[in-house]
């Protein structure tokens, strides 16, 4: 039995970290519904990455989505609220990523839900914390990476601010949501009292970022330095990084140098031989290695230096990776299948639980596909 | 405030950061963390130097990850310390660790016997690649796992070659993922008294976290992933998502109608892409002519016009720029810990507000062995 069996989340979150918390609880058993406009739905649905759709919805959408049912209801709408407060009486968890003000306006902010709920967990996802003079500014990916100085520890030194090329901000914010309501559960278990958990994309930003940070605290504050060429982390020594062979690249993290420079088959300079010019003497270490990688293959490489147990290896493009039997072994994708009967490949949940990988078929739901059965279920029409 | 997990004991055999970062989220949200280290050498987080840089004879990251724990030193291959680690255990409610497959077998404490010792157990094991398929024995490292994933094709530039993001970020993200696991499965404790085995691998962490781009790759008929040639952000976004030199520094640019941005900019070139399409389409070009426009003007000038219009933008910072804004100061989120012998550091405190009030704790990192005595008194006799 998946271990949130049981356990029913309203999701009035948009866009992508509320929604992928959600869908982390629905794939650990959770029933998920979305709680959305009536026509239009969440405003996730009309942003698509090269420009693709599944149905009315997008794909990404689908991927953030799949496994959940939807309720459509107008929050401004008297009778419609009045059936929402209803089915919150009946949940365990509610999430919103809505600016600071909204639910109050709307009547559905923390403290009026405990009086309908006390035991609710309630979640709430925010750009930059509840308060202060960014409260009410926009709180996207991008923007949260480029002032939270994430942008700065990626790329090689002379290129502009390089960005992670995915959601980071907001898949990180969306596993504190998770881990938070998740707490509470279990706190709820023992107290029978419900809580208000709050992450923000710039907090859960900084949180990854604790490692580095904890480093410029503590150093006199001294900024990242990324290397020339080959740069993978700011903070870390020679050889790390990526290497240009004759055919492709290689990739060297934690290796000593000295035995790299055996491996290669060349005396290191003197001038490389004390531990600390690993990392003050950086560039030139990585621009004398890149010189000798250059030469061979990375086959070549990878046959003398896996069977030392170097910490290295190839770099592939999804087309290489996917068709790799070490991808296939995981059986991480599964295909999810729409109302209409349109079927779509994406990636499964990531953990496993007793031993056993956790599939779904359900893609995403249609603009209050669910809320017949739901006004059954919970009995929302008997006003 | 009472902490949500207070009650909770969780012995911790993993090393690094995969595994310990999630330790580090339950020490955070009220758990007990003794972590189960070798005598003399403990952690090797603990000589895993960042830029050189030495705090209290060990290494920064060693304590920015294990602040707030215990530290039990015991040899597993000697079967005394054994005996005692295994009475701890029979204590515990979660354990974890992030052995190559195997090794926890040679040391004792595989699955099979530790649930035999506490069937309530919650089992959490962290793996570089899974414990089946050609990859299984190879080394579990953030760079490497980013690399053969397709990690590194997505950042940067078209003909930048592979670019890595420059964080351990598949290793924190695997721990993320182990923490959520093991949390849910203790909820499951409670209600149903059964305990839980929970695995991750990073492997198929950084699998996840790129599900929309592969999601996208499966749909479009496997074409390979293409970046902007310049001011790239997302390989599978139009303009104007991208970061952009100003004349003092740099714009992050979102979402938005380009002609609508051209004109709150002055710029008259993107009126003649109306098309949506066309933002994806011609985005190098776009991007070209907004590179170009952006670093003729200072970046609160851009904001001045930008933000008003409800653009999303954003000034890019440095940590300094950013430790000065009061947004930031009112968060908080730094805090000064202790060791036990006085040394003070200054570390990040978690991410997760609990009923208005941040979860801190003045608690750093153990010394090797520190909590051995007191613990073998308290849980082993």
């Amino acid at each position: 039995m998946l271990p949130l069996k049981g356990i029913t989340v309203l999701e009035f979150a948009q866009f992508m970290a509320g929604p992928s918390a959600g869908l982390k609880m629905a794939d650990l058993g959770a029933r998920v519904i979305k709680i959305e406009r009536p026509g239009t739905g969440e405003a996730g649905r009309g942003i698509a990455l090269k420009n693709i759709f599944i149905d009315e919805s997008s794909m990404v959408f689908h991927t953030a989505n799949r496994n959940k049912q939807s309720y459509a209801a107008n929050l401004k709408d008297p009778e419609d609220l009045e059936r929402i407060k209803k089915l919150i009486a009946q949940a365990d968890v509610m999430t919103h990523n809505f600016r600071p003000g909204v639910m109050e306006k709307i009547g559905l902010d923390y403290n009026t839900v405990a009086t309908i709920n006390p035991k609710l967990i309630y979640g709430v996802v925010s750009g930059y914390g509840p308060v202060g003079p960014w409260a009410k500014k926009p709180g996207q990916d991008l923007l949260i990476q480029s002032l939270s100085g994430f942008v700065n520890l990626s790329g090689n030194e002379a290129d502009e601010p390089t960005a992670s090329g995915l959601a980071t901000s907001d898949i990180f914010t969306g596993v504190h949501l998770v881990q938070g309501i998740l707490a509470a559960l279990i706190q709820r278990n023992k107290t029978g009292k419900g809580a208000k958990i709050e992450v923000s994309l710039l907090e859960s930003t900084l949180d990854i970022q604790f490692e580095v940070l904890t480093a410029f605290l503590n150093n006199g504050k001294q900024l990242p330095k990324r290397a020339k060429q080959g740069n993978a982390h700011a903070y870390i020594d020679a050889p790390y990084g990526i290497y240009k062979t004759k055919d492709r690249y290689i990739s060297i993290a934690l290796t000593p140098l000295d035995q790299l420079a055996k491996a290669i088959g060349v005396s290191l300079p003197e001038e490389f031989v004390d531990k600390a010019t690993w990392f003050n003497k950086r560039d030139d270490i990585m621009t004398f290695l890149a010189a000798e990688l250059i030469k061979e293959t990375t086959a070549h490489w990878l046959s003398i230096f896996e069977p030392l147990d170097f910490r290295v290896s190839d770099v592939y493009n999804y087309k290489e990776f996917l068709a790799h039997e070490g991808y296939q072994a995981l059986q991480m994708d599964q295909d999810v299948l729409t109302s209409d009967g349109i079927t779509m490949k994406t990636t499964r949940c990531p953990i496993r639980i007793d031993g056993k990988r956790i599939f779904n078929k359900k893609s995403a739901p249609k603009v209050g596909e669910d809320n017949r059965s739901i006004d059954n279920e919970f009995n929302l029409n008997a006003l | 405030m009472s902490k949500p997990l207070e009650g909770i004991l969780v012995v911790d055999f993993s090393q690094y950061l995969s595994g310990p970062s999630a330790s580090l989220r339950l020490a955070d949200l009220g758990a007990r963390v003794i972590k189960i280290e070798k005598p003399e050498t403990g952690d090797l987080c603990r000589e895993l130097y960042f830029s050189n840089l030495v705090l209290d004879d060990e290494s920064s990251m060693f304590h920015a990850i294990n602040r707030n724990k215990e530290s039990y030193a015991a040899d597993l291959k000697n079967d005394v310390e054994r005996q005692k680690v295994y009475k701890i255990i029979e204590k515990a409610d979660v354990l974890i660790h992030n052995f190559r497959p195997g090794v926890a077998n040679r040391l004792g404490i595989d699955y099979d016997k530790i649930k035999a010792l506490n069937p309530q157990i919650i089992y959490a094991e962290l793996t570089g690649y899974g414990k089946e398929g050609v990859w299984k024995d190879k080394p579990g490292l953030d760079l490497l796992i980013q690399s053969l994933t397709g990690l590194t094709t997505l950042n940067g530039n078209d003909g930048a070659g592979p670019v890595p993001i420059g964080l351990a970020v598949v290793d924190i993200l695997s721990g993320a993922h182990l923490a959520q696991g093991i949390l849910a499965s203790l909820y499951r404790k409670q209600t149903q008294h059964v305990g839980a085995k929970v695995e991750v691998s990073m492997l198929e962490s950084a699998i996840e976290y790129q599900f929309e781009s592969i999601t996208c790759f499966f749909r479009d008929g496997g074409q390979p992933t293409l970046r902007p040639k310049s001011n790239s952000a997302h390989a599978y976004l139009g303009a104007p998502y991208g970061v952009y030199a100003t004349k003092n520094g740099a714009i992050a640019l979102a979402m938005g109608s380009i002609p609508f941005i051209g004109e709150l900019i002055s710029c008259e070139a993107l009126s003649n892409y109306p098309e949506p399409e066309s933002w994806f389409t011609k985005r190098d070009e776009i991007k070209g002519i907004l590179a170009e426009h952006l670093k003729t003007k200072e970046t609160k000038d851009w904001l001045a016009v930008l933000e008003p219009a409800d653009i999303w933008c954003a000034e890019v910072m440095d940590w300094k720029t950013l430790f000065d804004q009061e947004a930031f100061k009112i968060l908080e989120m730094v805090q000064e810990v202790n060791r036990s012998n006085d040394y003070k550091y200054k570390t990040t405190r978690c991410p997760i507000q609990i009923n208005g009030d941040w979860l801190t704790s003045e608690i750093g990192s153990p010394i090797l062995g520190e909590h051995t005595e007191a613990i073998n008194k308290e849980l082993v006799n």
